[in-house]
């Protein structure tokens, strides 16, 4: 597809390829140039730090707390549980994480002008994020109990090497 | 766009030193000509910086993430990343259209009072009168772009999640290609992290960022969407591709024992060296499910309403203010915008400018005046809304008349309430003339609460809540 015309051997692709991200950054320059319009630090910093936040903060902590949990529960004393455990402590962890990353400002308190505006109090989302939280995790430890059972009962040659493969 | 071959090899090598010295004699002439120390400067500049990447290019990829082996989940791929990004190829463009529809409702046009990005230029040249029919669509459409920005959360997050080793790729940039691309890529998820984080902060009115909700939410989805344009286009293929690589029926019925990694693929998404399976790729797809089903539950109840509007457990109205006949959501209440009770007490006047000489109302002369009534939804920017509201009181239509200017093409609505945003707008002659669009004075069959606007507000089909005007005491009639 790429003949080696001077231009795609400096550029590293055809043609069509540069024109398009051209285009692109156009209308991005142009866009750019009115968002920056007015205290331009502060919105490059907004702009370039939720890129950051994201890819060298959220998903390395969340990255990290996946394998220490992994770690520190798979280094435990005591024969492991007979079944794949792991996910029983990921699912309401990660749902959990993710209804407090969308709601913080109501469930922390943090937004000052909401009962002024809404004429309601901000009160009642921490507990209910709690209520939530705690939900998520009896109904995974509800499961995981069931299936432990179920594993007893079918027998105990499922031996526990067999999973730590898994978790 | 052919496979670019791993960067080096292809390129003759060449020892840096070599290259320097050669740009350095280049340099060298260059000054001579110019006979100035500037431009030799520069010269020399340009020779240490290109014997910089001569040698980034050649040195081996620094320890941690830039090394291939660091990346280790076993369900990496470019079919589970193309399955993340079929949604969002279909979300995204559904949250800029509704977007771009949200700020045609404000009819930008009609002025700065109803435009916080005048400088747009060209950015708004869909613009169109905003209809007032069907009287749901506000509602439609930011119920909508709210929720479904909420709910795409773990879709874009799990996205993120499955390119990340691209982030640390090395060397930084292959070529002027590989440099613009990822220059698009920053716009990318810059933009879309910003966006979602202004829309989500503004919705819980938790005002963190750097200036007003409206041009940064409005710039920046340019920003964004120029660079998803961009990026679909040069990645469409690839996904299509990937997605025919496994069926979706048979990932559906893997479970963990037979998970596999993918092939190896030319981006390097698929890990060199995977750890065993701790989920099935079907267990990934359920969870990413899971989360936007659960931001689902409790957030799109205050869309709604009804009896469904207490299942929005996290949702910012998710409840009434108050009970009764004016126990309906509210934006701004009085005492938060600074209204006295004197602003609104029996030396409350209408005033009324058109045509003739400058006329004057009190509420009393207003409520003997033809009241008609309408059944209309409150829908704010926001996202939520309230169901239809029973509203009485003038046609806009008949004041619009009784200034002398029947056929009106705007009128400026101004509240009493302290100058700021949204204190003041300009409604379009369509909106007038709409048999529901009301000066209303009675909300439910009661008297308008001071929160809702007492002594009189404005209420259009269609209209933005904002744009609805409470506490009205002139409006401005204009040919």
């Amino acid at each position: 597809m790429n003949r080696r015309t001077p231009l795609t051997r400096w550029y590293g692709a055809g043609p069509l390829h540069l024109l398009a991200l051209l285009a692109s950054l156009a209308l991005t320059g142009f866009a750019v140039q009115r968002l920056l319009a007015e205290r331009p630090l502060a919105v490059a910093v907004w702009f370039v730090g939720a890129a950051v936040a994201h890819d060298l903060l959220l998903l390395p902590l969340y990255s990290l707390a996946d394998l220490s949990a992994r770690s520190v529960l798979r280094r435990r004393r005591g024969p492991a549980p007979a079944v794949p455990w792991i996910n029983h402590l990921r699912v309401p962890a990660l749902l959990s994480g993710l209804l407090l990353l969308v709601w913080f400002p109501l469930v922390l308190d943090l937004s000052v002008p909401y009962p002024g505006a809404t004429g309601l109090s901000e009160g009642v989302y921490l507990g209910r994020w709690l209520a939530v939280t705690g939900a998520l995790f009896g109904a995974s430890a509800l499961a995981l109990a069931l299936r432990l059972r179920r594993a007893g009962r079918s027998g105990p040659a499922r031996g526990s090497g067999e999973d730590g493969g898994e978790s | 766009m052919g496979r670019r071959g791993g960067g080096s090899p292809r390129s003759r090598p060449r020892p840096a030193a070599d290259a320097s010295r050669r740009l350095g004699r280049d340099a060298a002439r260059a000054a001579a000509r110019a006979r100035t120390a500037a431009g030799a400067r520069l010269s020399a500049v340009a020779a240490r910086l290109s014997a910089v990447a001569d040698r980034l290019r050649r040195a081996p990829a620094p320890p941690g993430p830039f090394r291939p082996g660091f990346w280790r989940s076993p369900i990496r791929g470019p079919w589970l990343t193309s399955v993340f990004g079929l949604v969002l190829l279909v979300g995204i463009p559904v949250l800029f259209v509704t977007g771009a529809l949200s700020y045609a409702a404000y009819n930008p046009d009609l002025g700065p009072l109803n435009d916080q990005t005048p400088d747009k230029g060209w950015l708004g040249f869909y613009l169109f009168d905003w209809p007032t029919r069907p009287a749901w669509l506000y509602r439609l459409v930011q119920g909508v772009h709210v929720t479904l920005g909420v709910v795409l959360v773990p879709v874009l997050l799990a996205k993120l999640w499955s390119v990340i080793p691209k982030l640390f790729e090395w060397p930084p940039a292959r070529s002027a290609a590989h440099a613009l691309e990822r220059l698009s890529l920053l716009m990318l998820v810059g933009g879309a992290v910003f966006e979602f984080a202004t829309g989500i902060l503004n919705i819980q009115l938790h005002y963190v960022f750097p200036g007003s909700f409206y041009t940064l939410h409005f710039y920046g989805a340019w920003v964004f969407i120029a660079a998803f344009a961009v990026h679909v286009a040069l990645r469409l293929g690839r996904m299509v591709r990937a997605l025919g690589s496994r069926s979706l029926l048979g990932e559906l019925r893997t479970g963990l024992a037979d998970t596999r990694p993918e092939p190896p693929d030319a981006d390097g998404l698929v890990a060199v060296a995977p750890a065993p399976p701790t989920i099935a790729r079907r267990g990934a797809l359920a969870l990413v499910g899971a989360g936007s089903l659960a931001l689902f539950v409790v957030t799109a109840g205050q869309s709604i309403g009804g009896r469904l509007r207490a299942t929005a457990l996290l949702a910012p109205h998710n409840r009434a203010p108050a009970d009764g006949p004016n126990g309906f959501q509210v934006n701004k209440t009085a005492a938060a915008v600074g209204i006295t009770a004197a602003m609104v007490g029996p030396d409350w006047r209408l005033e009324l400018h058109g045509a003739g000489p400058v006329r004057s109302f009190t509420r009393e002369d207003l409520l003997a005046m033809a009241q008609h009534a309408a059944r209309l939804p409150i829908a704010c920017v926001e996202g939520w809304s309230t169901g239809d509201q029973h509203w009485s009181g003038l046609r806009l239509a008949d004041l619009a008349a009784l200034a002398g200017l029947p056929d009106a093409a705007s009128v400026l609505v101004d509240s009493v309430q302290p100058p700021g945003p949204y204190a003041s707008v300009v409604l379009r002659g369509n909106q007038i003339r709409d048999p529901r669009s009301l000066l209303a004075l009675h909300v439910n069959g009661v008297d308008l609460a001071l929160d809702h606007g007492y002594p009189a507000r404005v209420i259009v089909p269609a209209n933005p809540g904002v744009n609805n005007t409470k506490w009205v005491h002139r409006l401005t009639f204009r040919a």
